[in-house]
């Protein structure tokens, strides 16, 4: 009994706690020749250093900053389309609803890279897109698509959406449905039910939903590599590029302690939303 | 129904009571049929056109609005000024003594409170017509009967026409001043509780009303062969198969059965019921109820007794 109460916990400790150690001892050492790359730290001197340099360069900030804001559009856009796919699907049968939530999952079944891949073909200059468009003589030349913002919000809100479904679903089944009957009841039009009833009861299940997505989203690398422009900096290729290319891990760790102490506030909001769910 | 009324739709579960309300409500559609509020046909109307206010079982109020804002949802959607608002709600709560409780959230009011704000809610639009789904089932017993009644002082008070939905008994023949008797979707009566209670038209009705004793014979020149006894009963019956409700509080024990409306029983089972005592006698195969008052010695189980009634207590049914 006692060791099923701490096998939680042994799992926190080597997966979280240990590994979060780990980053924070190298994000204080001083960088180095050799394998490992740094020097183990003597002091706070090394973090001291480290931070000053991601204070002094505007690159971090802006990739932080940049980071948030593609994060944050991110969840809003999975928030715009997930909603209506949740309202749908809490609204179906009852015996349709596993179903419709297996559709929603259903790109989990096929490879993240694969997907992203698909995404190449669809948007390049000689993709499918522009070939159609081409072919219907709509456009004399193809159209740049890939490797700008919008590609990049495309491949972050089909890979993100689910995690926004799946919390407003939750929360919008549990609404009580003789709650909207109620206000029409005292004469509201359905869209009115919704808007004053409806909505704002299922805000903390959106909520949920965006941080669900604005979190992962603000560390995410590939996509933004794969499909984004070449100019954008975010926080994670800015990650990529001093661990693997400059070999400068104590700066890429300090920096990954950043992103983690902004995205902190966020993680809190969350679990609030979940223990009071 | 006529216009200022309260009706109780009664029956157990299943029998459509609920169904018929939520038609009433717009929330579900009539296969056929009419459904007729002064004369206009309310059917083809959606729920939030309909001159009818609700009031659910759960009560639904809006856990999101404050007690204000909640008695105040209905007036707004209506665009009633926002003086005129805010007068109406104030008026609405004092009428059920919740003026202090105006800025709170529902889940901060007791049950009965809640109870009370879902009433006014309801009613603050001045609807024709108000149904209201079991309100009182959610409420402790000591609570129900003052609540009941001052249901009906506030029904009476406003001369909004009332249709109750209830599975008590009690509580149809305490408020309504007519009851439906609702039976597998069917109406099996609609009558004043006093009519009902004292005259049930069928079989069912008998037994769901006070638990009644029904009696099965053959009549023969107003005189029917029961079990075990000859039934006579005030009014004339028609030779056949008949049957008759007998009130189990309208029994008493004699010394000797008489020869007609009179029968000798075995008790069965006796169970105090703190205001009477059951007592179940069994007759020519048939058990029969028997209600005696608590302050009298009850037989034993097991004992010869002699029951008797009066004709006038045999209510001949129809069905």
């Amino acid at each position: 009994m006692r060791g099923a109460v701490a096998l939680p916990f042994l799992w926190l400790l080597a997966l979280v706690a240990a590994p979060l150690l780990i980053l924070a001892v190298i994000a204080a050492s001083t960088a180095a020749d050799g394998i490992p790359p740094f020097a183990l730290p003597t002091g706070w001197q090394g973090l001291a250093d480290n931070l000053a340099v991601l204070a002094d360069d505007p690159l971090y900030a802006a990739a932080l900053l940049r980071a948030l804001v593609v994060a944050g559009v991110t969840g809003a856009l999975c928030l715009l389309l997930g909603y209506p796919m949740a309202l749908a699907i809490a609204r179906a049968a009852p015996a349709r609803r596993p179903v419709l939530l297996l559709l929603v999952l259903l790109p989990f079944w096929i490879g993240f890279l694969l997907r992203i891949s698909a995404w190449i073909g669809l948007l390049r200059d000689e993709g499918w897109i522009n070939g159609v468009l081409l072919a219907l003589g709509l456009i004399a030349a193809p159209l740049p698509m890939l490797y700008s913002d919008g590609a990049l919000l495309v491949g972050m809100v089909h890979s993100y959406l689910p995690f926004a479904v799946l919390p407003l679903f939750a929360a919008l089944t549990r609404l009580d449905p003789t709650l909207e009957e109620a206000a029409g009841a005292l004469g509201a039009r359905p869209a009115v039910a919704f808007w004053t009833v409806t909505l704002p009861l299922s805000l903390p299940g959106a909520l949920a939903g965006f941080l669900l997505v604005f979190i992962p989203a603000a560390g995410e690398f590939v996509i933004p590599e794969l499909l984004g422009p070449p100019e954008a900096q975010l926080v994670g290729r800015v990650l990529w590029t001093e661990f693997f290319q400059n070999r400068d891990w104590p700066l890429a760790a300090a920096l990954a302690l950043a992103l983690l102490v902004l995205l902190v506030p966020s993680i809190l909001l969350f679990q609030r939303l979940e223990a009071r769910a | 129904m006529a216009p200022g009324e309260f009706l109780a739709l009664l029956g157990g579960s299943g029998s459509g009571k609920s169904t018929l309300l939520r038609l009433i409500a717009g929330f579900e559609a009539p296969d056929q049929g009419r459904i007729l509020l002064d004369g206009a046909d309310l059917s083809p109307l959606p729920p939030h056109r309909r001159p009818v206010g609700m009031m659910f079982q759960g009560y639904a109020l809006f856990p999101h609005l404050s007690v204000f804002d909640n008695v105040a949802y209905g007036l707004r959607r209506d665009g009633v000024a926002r003086a005129e608002i805010a007068r109406r709600v104030d008026e609405a709560l004092a009428m059920v003594g919740l003026e202090e409780t105006a800025r709170r959230k529902p889940h901060q009011l007791s049950g009965g409170q809640r109870q009370r704000v879902a009433l006014v809610r309801a009613l603050v639009r001045r609807p024709r017509l108000l149904l209201l789904d079991e309100p009182l089932a959610a409420l402790d017993a000591g609570l129900r009967e003052r609540t009941g009644l001052e249901l009906r002082a506030i029904q009476r008070a406003t001369g909004a026409g009332f249709v109750m939905v209830t599975h008590d008994q009690a509580e149809a023949l305490a408020l309504a001043d007519r009851v439906a008797v609702l039976e597998q979707g069917r109406l099996a009566q609609l009558a004043t509780p006093m009519a009902l209670y004292e005259r049930p038209a069928s079989r069912f009705v008998a037994r769901f009303l006070g638990a009644a004793n029904v009696l099965e014979g053959r009549a023969s020149g107003s005189v029917i062969a029961g079990p075990g006894c000859a039934l006579r009963p005030a009014e004339a019956v028609p030779d056949g198969d008949a049957a008759v409700a007998l009130r189990p509080e309208r029994i008493r024990l004699v010394a000797a059965a008489p020869a007609e409306n009179g029968v000798a029983a075995t008790v069965t089972d006796i169970a105090y019921r703190g205001d009477t005592w059951l007592v179940l006698a069994e007759a020519g195969g048939t058990t029969l109820r028997v209600t005696l008052p608590a302050g009298a010695a009850p037989p034993a189980q097991g004992a010869q007794v002699a029951l008797a009634w009066d004709a006038a207590s045999l209510v001949v049914l129809r069905g």
